[in-house]
């Protein structure tokens, strides 16, 4: 009988972390930037169909970057996990931090106990009646979660893209002011990023109950000229 | 609650009322016939008309169980979503359960699906959710909706009738459901014209209301005293509007006038 190799642990978690890492890295990235009125999500997004932004609730937006189809397995997960139980307690009941520490769980579970990691990062996002009860989840391959303010970048080349964004990040953003910030800040020093290669939405705070909002066409036009 | 996931293969796909099925979510069937044993509320008279813009809804707020008067301010019409809404008779707890679950059931499809259903779609969609409700009206809770939307891909407004079998029924003109329902329809099918504007849908629509409660004890008429009125919404491009109390306490102080006048002059009403 053969015996297996022995593998160290640390060895094990840190190749399924490197694993996970490239995956990401091969797609494009994204920013969450807290305005005057909401959050606005902006992510680099040639696709129309696609989607890597979109709404799970009433006040709470989602963001994935890396293997569209894991992160939309998540992103529906989440829209049944919330409107089950809206339906079985109340629409007022269900809030962002549950719905990221349940997604905590998964992404844990499966970097852990699977073969594969998911290759993914996510962003629970939920706009409050005040500007105080803003919140970002950044959720990581392995299961972290990180609890932000004021912004955040998922993706590849987070680090960069959130250092640029951090000198341009001020607390009384407008909406085209936040939007020129995310747009500046993914696309670098080198690049330009015109409305095609965008896909933006917000949460807005004013809105009654719905607070997503794609913003697309002529109104992103608008907003970018 | 944990995150619900699906191997591919179990997937319920965009269909939240499937979703349920799948966590055993569903509430019990009745064995036996509930209505023999405790009094039931039940939500009486509901008019839908098709006007010029889009559609007019209506519902009294009485609810009765037995020959007693439960609630005087009940709400039966709602919206089902931007473009559509839905108004409810017959047992009012399932009818409110049904109503809820369907308003969600849009609103998760929409949210899953990244676009919403068709108003054919979301009229078979609740067509499904009443004949899947058939073996609890067989119980005595039966639950008859109708259902009318503006159509955004054909610019007009349309009805749709249900029967408890889940049965769907698309009306031309207008629709009504309840115990009311034939002398609101009746009173309707004579004032009716095509093309009508908003104001005289609303007027026609109030009235149908008044002669039913004339008529049907399960059907509450205006209530001076309390200020209670019917419940009146458009639905038209942009989409589903409560019209405000105050103008429809306005129509109606008309209404009564114009029918007193009548009387007065002995003038036979129909």
């Amino acid at each position: 009988m053969s015996m297996p190799f022995y593998v160290a642990p640390e060895q094990v978690m840190k190749d399924r972390a490197d694993y996970a890492r490239k995956g990401i890295a091969r797609g494009r990235s994204l920013a969450a930037v807290v305005y005057d009125d909401g959050i606005l999500l902006c992510a680099e997004n040639p696709s129309r169909t696609l989607r890597k932004v979109s709404e799970i609730y009433d006040r709470i937006g989602f963001a994935g970057v890396g293997k569209y189809n894991e992160f939309d397995q998540l992103r529906i997960a989440g829209v049944r996990h919330a409107d089950l139980k809206g339906f079985s307690f109340s629409r007022e009941d269900v809030d962002a931090r549950g719905l990221a520490n349940q997604y905590a769980q998964i992404l844990g579970q499966i970097f852990t106990h699977e073969i594969k990691p998911m290759e993914v990062e996510i962003l629970v996002a939920e706009v409050g009646a005040e500007r105080a009860g803003d919140q970002l989840f950044h959720i990581l391959y392995d299961g972290t979660v990180v609890d932000e303010t004021g912004f955040t970048v998922l993706g590849g080349e987070a680090d960069a893209i959130a250092d640029r964004l951090e000198g341009a990040w001020g607390d009384d953003l407008d909406l085209r002011s936040a939007l020129q910030a995310a747009v500046d800040s993914l696309a670098g020093p080198d690049r330009q990023l015109d409305a095609s290669d965008l896909e933006v939405a917000v949460l807005r705070r004013s809105d009654s109950r719905r607070a997503f909002h794609r913003i697309e066409g002529s109104e992103l036009d608008a907003l970018m000229g | 609650m944990s995150l619900p996931l699906f191997t591919p293969g179990e997937d319920p796909g965009p269909d939240f009322a499937e979703l349920l099925r799948r966590i055993d979510y569903l509430p019990p069937v009745p064995e036996v016939k509930v209505d023999d044993r405790v009094p039931i509320t039940h939500g009486t008279t509901v008019v839908a008309i098709r006007y010029r813009d889009g559609v007019v809804m209506a519902g009294d707020r009485r609810a009765t169980a037995g020959n007693f008067i439960s609630h005087r301010e009940l709400e039966k019409v709602f919206p089902a979503d931007r473009h559509s809404g839905v108004a409810i008779a017959g047992a009012a707890g399932p009818a409110m359960e049904m109503v809820r679950l369907f308003q969600l059931q849009l609103e998760h499809y929409e949210k899953v699906e990244g676009q919403s259903l068709s108003l054919e779609g979301k009229a078979n969609q609740l067509g499904q959710m009443v004949r899947n409700h058939l073996p609890v009206a067989m119980q005595g809770l039966a639950v008859v909706p109708l259902f009318a939307g503006y159509d955004t891909g054909r610019d007009h407004g349309r009805l749709f009738e249900y029967d408890v079998t889940g049965g769907r029924y698309e009306e031309s003109d207008f629709a009504s459901a309840g115990s009311g329902s034939l002398h609101a329809g009746t009173v309707v099918k004579l004032g009716y014209s095509e093309g009508m504007e908003r104001g005289d849908a609303i007027d026609l629509i109030l009235k149908a209301l008044f002669e039913a409660a004339d008529e049907d004890s399960a059907t509450g008429g205006p209530d001076l005293v309390r200020g209670i009125y019917p419940l009146i919404a458009t639905i038209t491009a942009e989409g589903f509007e409560r019209i405000e109390e105050g103008e429809i306490a306005e129509r109606f102080r008309a209404l009564i006038a114009e029918l007193s006048t009548e009387e007065a002059r002995g003038g036979e009403r129909a």
